[in-house]
């Protein structure tokens, strides 16, 4: 059996960052710290380094804005970075929703919704529709669309310059993900999250399914997020190749068995199996 | 089998369908609230802000300049608000602009929806260029105008003399007292908004509106022909002819015809 830190340090370490990045942003505004000032759109580390959101940025190239350097500067660093760990690791490792989301799938399976509500009816391709719409309403109203109503930055400049009615978005999202659809806001509807599925593409950060280890409890399908990148568990000894995969880690911490492991990708060999089994569908 | 594929189309078809409905109805509903938000007018903005079209544009809602205001003047518009979310904001008669000449506000914005050459004279900040808004004195309610002594707004403004200066009028009412009433000149008044919060009215009676909303438009059928800088305009400008033709009746006719008769 494994220890109690090993069944929880990747969620310990995600909530410290999510939480940490947050508590920086706050002391930003609150107490004049310059070690992260700005919030998740568009921020400034170490009064040097400018960071920012490359959705934002991409949709204000729709509006037709004129881009300033530090923002492109900003928006290149961020994307490089998803690019190479993974574009989703964004979700579940710094996005403060995911906080709320996750604990409406943890009450979601503690009082049993799944049991009575067994039917999923909506797509998860949804987040790429909305994904385009908001570019097509940023070139048609000449703002950033999804910026008027992100529900993520309504929670994370709620934190850092105060919430007015944002927590209605908010309990909102957590009510729907309860009731209405499992894992709705992230896994189905949430544009960034479809915006950084296509950015970590290539990524290399990959979590590694070991066939001949598995014991088909089926533990890390309950808890991921993202249940469909899980297909191979049981079958076949590949990494999770999708990259809606947010790397979020839980799958490799409740398996009791060594089946799932953190892997660097190597990029030749999984290309070629990716394509393989493109064909294959 | 036939049969199959042919089910299977429909399904596609029907499921492109919906998606395609889905995908219209919520585009509905999210530019129709994009455009209620953005339509806001009365908004006073940081100094050096851009156009507010281009502003909305270009603002990307880090809060930056909020943070870096050391008199926390600048607000962040928090859902509820009913104004375009997430941009910065000021309330004067809460807490005006102090008009910080080194203008931390505007180098921190990554984005130039605060634009620096537009507050910089000689490579230099300028914040007395700045330009949020305009004061309007509601002359109903301004005491100052009923004859009862208050330069509250003219001492607090930071150009004194130059943004609010005071008038003497003679007070006809007691033949013997003298109105002093404030005057704003718009050339040199930034907008800060702290005339407003010295008002001593229950409600300020000097207030700051956004520019587009404060002042009319001349329009370019009127040029100062005393004022050189004026006058330029003349330069660019094309030349158009219209020619009225001379009514061939008589004057009483004209005026006979009633107003029908001009279009004639």
């Amino acid at each position: 059996m494994k220890t109690f830190w090993n069944k929880y340090r990747y969620l310990f370490f995600r909530r410290t960052t999510q939480i940490g990045l947050l508590f920086l942003y706050f002391s930003a505004n609150a107490w004049g710290w310059t070690v992260l000032m700005g919030n998740l759109s568009s921020s400034v580390l170490f009064n040097l380094v400018p960071l920012s959101d490359p959705y934002a940025v991409l949709q204000m190239v729709a509006a037709g804005a004129v881009i300033a350097t530090d923002l492109i500067i900003g928006a290149l660093i961020i994307t490089m970075f998803y690019l190479v760990v993974g574009g989703r690791a964004f979700c579940s490792w710094v996005c403060p929703v995911n906080l709320v989301t996750d604990a409406a799938a943890l009450l979601r399976r503690k009082i049993g919704v799944d049991n009575f509500s067994k039917r999923q009816p909506a797509s998860r391709n949804i987040r790429y529709w909305t994904l385009g719409l908001s570019f097509i309403i940023s070139i048609m109203m000449g703002v950033a669309a999804f910026e008027f109503i992100s529900p993520i930055s309504m929670l994370h400049r709620g934190v850092i310059f105060g919430f007015g009615f944002g927590w209605a978005a908010v309990l909102i999202i957590f009510l729907f993900d309860l009731l209405v659809l499992k894992n709705g806001w992230c896994g189905h509807i949430c544009p960034l999250g479809g915006f950084y599925s296509l950015v970590g593409k290539n990524s290399l950060i990959r979590v590694h399914h070991n066939e001949e280890n598995c014991t088909l409890c089926m533990k890390c399908k309950v808890v991921c997020p993202e249940q469909q990148v899980l297909y191979m568990i049981g079958k076949e000894s590949i990494p999770v190749l999708s990259a809606e995969c947010t790397i979020c880690a839980r799958c490799i911490e409740v398996c009791d068995d060594d089946a799932l492991s953190f892997s660097i990708r190597k990029l030749v060999n999984d290309k070629k199996r990716e394509s393989n089994n493109e064909n294959n569908d | 089998m036939k049969n199959e594929t042919q089910s299977d189309r429909r399904k596609f078809i029907l499921s492109m369908a919906r998606g395609a409905g889905i995908t219209a109805l919520s585009g509905f509903i999210w530019s129709a609230y994009v455009d209620e938000v953005t339509a806001s007018q009365l908004l006073l903005r940081p100094p050096g802000a851009i156009k507010e079209e281009d502003f909305l544009k270009t603002c990307i809602k880090c809060g930056l300049c909020v943070e870096a205001c050391p008199y926390n003047t600048l607000l962040l518009a928090k859902p509820g608000d009913n104004k375009p979310l997430g941009t910065p904001y000021f309330i004067p008669r809460d807490i005006p602009c102090y008009m910080c000449p080194d203008i931390p506000c505007v180098p921190v914005c990554p984005t130039g929806a605060l634009n620096e050459p537009s507050v910089t004279t000689k490579g230099k900040l300028d914040i007395n260029i700045a330009d949020m808004g305009l004061a309007v004195i509601d002359r109903e309610t301004c005491i100052a105008f009923w004859g009862i002594q208050c330069d509250a707004c003219y001492r607090a403004c930071p150009i004194l003399g130059h943004a609010i200066t005071v008038e003497y009028h003679k007070n006809e009412r007691t033949g013997k007292h003298a109105y002093l009433t404030p005057v704003v000149h718009a050339d040199a008044c930034t907008g800060c908004g702290l005339c407003e919060k010295a008002c001593v009215t229950e409600k300020a009676s000097i207030f700051i509106l956004p520019r587009e909303v404060a002042m009319g438009k001349a329009g370019n059928y009127y040029i100062k022909g005393w004022d050189k800088e004026d006058e330029k305009r003349l330069k660019d400008a094309s030349e158009i002819k219209t020619t009225t033709e001379i009514s061939k009746g008589t004057a009483i006719d004209s005026l006979n015809s009633g107003i029908g008769g001009l279009d004639k």
